[in-house]
């Protein structure tokens, strides 16, 4: 055989050996998801979704555990996404280019490294102690905010780059201040990336456990939480709870238990990632 | 320019900067209620048998805080999730990037973007009730809670971003350098392999770092995954016996320990070795990458 | 003295300009009269450009700049410490070498400038857009898709709405920055002709690199070279266009002009 031709068959069995890992790095994702469908299906009933736990949580729903989930995203957002976005308008339209940038960015890069548990013991350490507002609502919500402000940054800052620079100087060039430039020109055409960045963060923060843990969570309530200083039971920590700490739990409601939660956070992934989609097909400048 | 319109504007100006440089806050926030927590136990407990101690003993009388056998535990399923991860995760980016059609990089991306969504305590949930009792019945072990379950699970888990990372440093490798190399009668897998993925090689890394820098932080998947022993992982079986991480402790004590204890101080403390940890590996992660860029 | 002065609209006076360390500009002067259209020429890169973002300030935008020398708007220096640039602008629009209007409809691209200006009463705004639109002489075209999308609209047609878009805020001066380069011949023709009604009530500056145009157009004519590369750029010769074009005073401008023009 010729040099060249073993060349291509080795570059062959080369690629084939490629295609091999990357289908083991895939495969268990749709492993796993098959395998929550099959299992966990079944225990999907709307009762399952809309009604109180029963029986020491071994029977009965998971209602609570989704309102929770629900405020505590909703609140994470409130903080996150008008704090991030006036962030990435910092970065974006008025910082100068020097340190001070650089090290925003180095801190950006290491918030979104630092572990959640970190900010779970931050979020108890300031939130919930120093500042008195007790294991609630409120500070797990301002802990998730944190925790998914780089999220947040990122793709603003990334929807406001795109933003073309001639619309900036045609509305400087009309008299317009920095200020009112950013509100009618910028921010409009940034809103599609905010959003993104949005659904994103809001997928992280309702799958988030850790960071909850010591600042929110409630391992079983006999009511909806009523205030933003109540505790309130979530998905995620609901899940890490029957399926460690309540002997006897019926598979059934752990499984239904985790496929809710993955199919509430896919949701918001797909839905990101449709507006992404959507947006840069419909950018025309 | 109106008088209330100029001071609107200054505002604004002053508020936009606040939210700037909130992240610095944050980040150095976070450092100071980790040291002075963690400060507060070194008073009352050395720093050194903090350290070196190979004992965990936190509600024994008196408590022993010694962390050796977490960082150890740590390390050691840091180690394993990442000896699997590179081969898989950097395969995997090199076949997207110079190998797979493009219909199948469409369905490869999306599935590991789901991997990246997934919550980890969802994986943790699979780890726990399919992983741990297959590798029991598998290697007929006493319990399938163990550092290799941990391992592979958090390997998982740090692939999508060791992937896109390392797949985002191959993409940026210019086409001449493949154009010159074709040129010279190279086939495509020589090319891929001598002069592509070494000219991405520095973002590969930085994908290795910030894959372990994941791995380290996890939480959930080593709590519920792992066993939670709290003994020094150095025998040579150790793989396949529990162990107990930094982060498995925190989450498992947190509860448990009186504010303002020694107990509750410890666990910070433990927050500060691992804040410390991460930083220096996402900021290794960090220069590496940004001297790539800067390399372009 | 103060009576001559007064007819000049702007004047520049001894400006060096730098970026960053670089020397781009050297002892311009310049005296633009009222209601003319000034055009100046040259190869690229000699400073025409910044010339007019100096009389704007547009080039505060991009970065460390510094200006020496004196920039006036009918006797008041521009860069005096007391001058609002955000009014400064509303008196000196800009017209982009690539029209750039907002992805926003044709009506709120003309009402954005006014709208800054806190006017929001419907009837008031109707009236700027249409006075607007019909100066620009883009009235007809829109007049029944004002709620289409700007970026419906040809190229000419954009950079005509850009120019009704400048016209709703009533600046003095215009400055036009190489306005038809990314324009066919007729769009091209209309925006000329546009500028040709609006002198009587605006001074212009245009930027060309096309000598016909500068010919067509203007009254007056500014030529500006750089020597060498690295050097800043100068203003050779200054004067009517009419004379310019067919006697210049200096050899440069006449290699210049008989080599782009004759």
């Amino acid at each position: 055989m010729s040099g060249v031709s073993r060349q291509l068959v080795f570059e062959k069995i080369a690629h084939l050996v490629l295609a091999l890992i990357a289908a083991i790095a895939v495969a268990p994702v749709i492993g796993i998801i098959i395998f929550l469908f099959i299992k966990g299906g079944p225990a999907l009933t709307p009762e399952f979704l809309t009604s109180m736990p029963t029986n020491g949580m071994k029977a009965g729903g998971i209602f609570p555990a989704i309102v929770g989930t629900l405020y505590l995203v909703l609140g994470t957002i409130v903080f996150a996404v008008p704090v991030g976005t006036l962030a990435a308008v910092y970065l974006t339209e008025y910082a100068t280019q020097g340190r001070l940038t650089r090290y925003i960015r180095l801190a950006i890069a290491n918030m979104a490294g630092v572990p959640s548990v970190v900010y779970g013991l931050f979020g108890l350490g300031l939130f919930v102690l120093l500042l008195q507002m007790g294991t609630s609502l409120l500070a797990g919500s301002l802990t998730l905010g944190l925790l998914v402000l780089p999220v947040v940054i990122t793709a603003a800052e990334e929807a406001l780059l795109a933003v073309p620079q001639s619309f900036r100087q045609a509305s400087l060039a009309l008299g317009a201040t920095r200020w009112q430039t950013i509100r009618r020109v910028v921010l409009p055409n940034a809103i599609p990336g905010i959003i993104t960045g949005t659904v994103l963060a809001v997928g992280r923060a309702a799958g988030e456990t850790a960071a909850i843990m010591f600042t929110v969570a409630a391992f079983f309530l006999p009511t909806l939480p009523d205030s933003p200083f109540s505790q309130a039971m979530a998905l995620p920590y609901h899940l890490y709870t029957i399926s460690t700490q309540v002997p006897g739990m019926p598979e059934e409601i752990k499984w239904g238990t985790a496929l809710v939660l993955l199919l509430l956070v896919l949701s918001f992934t797909l839905t990101a990632a449709v507006v992404r989609a959507r947006f840069r097909r419909k950018r025309r400048w | 320019m109106r008088t209330a319109q100029k001071i609107k504007e200054v505002l604004i100006g002053k508020l936009i900067l606040a939210c700037g440089v909130l992240s610095i806050a944050v980040v150095v926030l976070i450092f100071v209620f980790l040291l002075r927590d963690a400060f507060s136990l070194f008073d009352s407990y050395p720093l050194i048998d903090f350290i070196t101690g190979r004992n965990w003993y936190p509600i024994s009388e008196p408590p022993v805080f010694g962390i050796l056998p977490l960082v150890l535990g740590s390390l050691l399923v840091t180690a394993i999730a990442i000896l699997l991860a590179i081969p898989l995760g950097v395969g995997t980016a090199i076949y997207i990037a110079e190998v797979a059609p493009g219909w199948l990089k469409e369905i490869l991306k999306p599935l590991m973007e789901i991997v990246a969504a997934i919550p980890s305590v969802v994986l943790a949930f699979i780890g726990l009730t399919l992983l741990a009792p297959y590798l029991q019945g598998l290697l007929d072990l006493n319990t399938g809670l163990t550092a290799l379950t941990g391992g592979i699970m958090l390997a998982f888990m740090a692939l999508p971003t060791i992937v896109s990372i390392a797949e985002d440093a191959i993409n940026a490798v210019p086409r001449s350098y493949r154009e010159g190399s074709l040129a010279m009668g190279a086939t495509r897998w020589q090319t891929t392999g001598r002069v592509v993925v070494p000219a991405a090689m520095s973002g590969i890394s930085a994908s290795v770092m910030l894959g372990i820098g994941r791995a380290i932080g996890e939480t959930m998947v080593v709590l519920m995954v792992t066993g939670n022993a709290a003994v020094m992982p150095t025998s040579a079986d150790s793989v396949l016996k529990p162990v107990r991480t930094l982060t498995g402790t925190i989450a498992q004590e947190m509860g448990e320990a009186v504010f303002n204890g020694p107990h509750y101080f410890a666990l910070f403390a433990i927050g500060l070795v691992l804040f410390v940890i991460t930083f220096a590996v996402n900021w290794i992660a960090d220069l590496v990458l940004y001297r790539y860029r800067e390399g372009e | 003295m103060v009576t001559a002065e007064a007819q000049k609209k702007v004047q520049l006076q001894e400006v060096n300009f730098y970026y960053g360390d670089f020397k781009a500009l050297e002892d311009i002067n310049l005296d633009i009269e009222a209601n003319k259209v000034t055009a100046l020429i040259g190869p690229s890169g000699c400073g025409k450009s910044t010339v007019l973002r100096l009389i704007n300030r547009m080039h505060e935008v991009a970065g460390r700049t510094r200006v020496e020398g004196r920039v006036l708007l009918d006797s008041e220096d521009v860069y005096s410490p007391g001058m609002d640039v955000v009014g400064l602008r509303s008196r000196v629009g800009e017209i982009f070498q690539k029209p750039n209007p907002f992805p926003k409809t044709i009506y709120d691209n003309v009402a954005y400038g006014p709208r800054l200006q806190g006017r929001s009463s419907r009837d008031e705004l109707d009236g700027i857009v249409e006075r607007a639109l019909r100066q620009a002489a883009l009235w007809k075209e829109v007049q029944n898709k004002l709620k289409t999308s700007a970026l419906e609209l040809s190229g000419g047609q954009q950079q005509r709405l850009c120019i009704a878009r400048t016209l709703a805020v009533e600046p003095e001066v215009i400055l036009m920055d190489e306005p038809c380069s990314a324009l066919d011949p007729v769009a091209t023709q209309q925006i000329e002709d546009t500028m040709d009604s609006l002198k009587k009530d605006y001074t212009i500056i245009i930027v060309t690199h096309n000598m016909q145009q500068a010919a067509r157009v203007s009254e007056y004519t500014g030529f500006m070279l750089i020597q060498e590369t690295g050097e800043p750029g100068r203003l050779v010769e200054y004067g009517l266009t009419s004379k310019i074009f067919t006697m210049p005073d200096r050899k440069e401008t006449e290699n210049y002009i008989t080599g782009r023009f004759g």
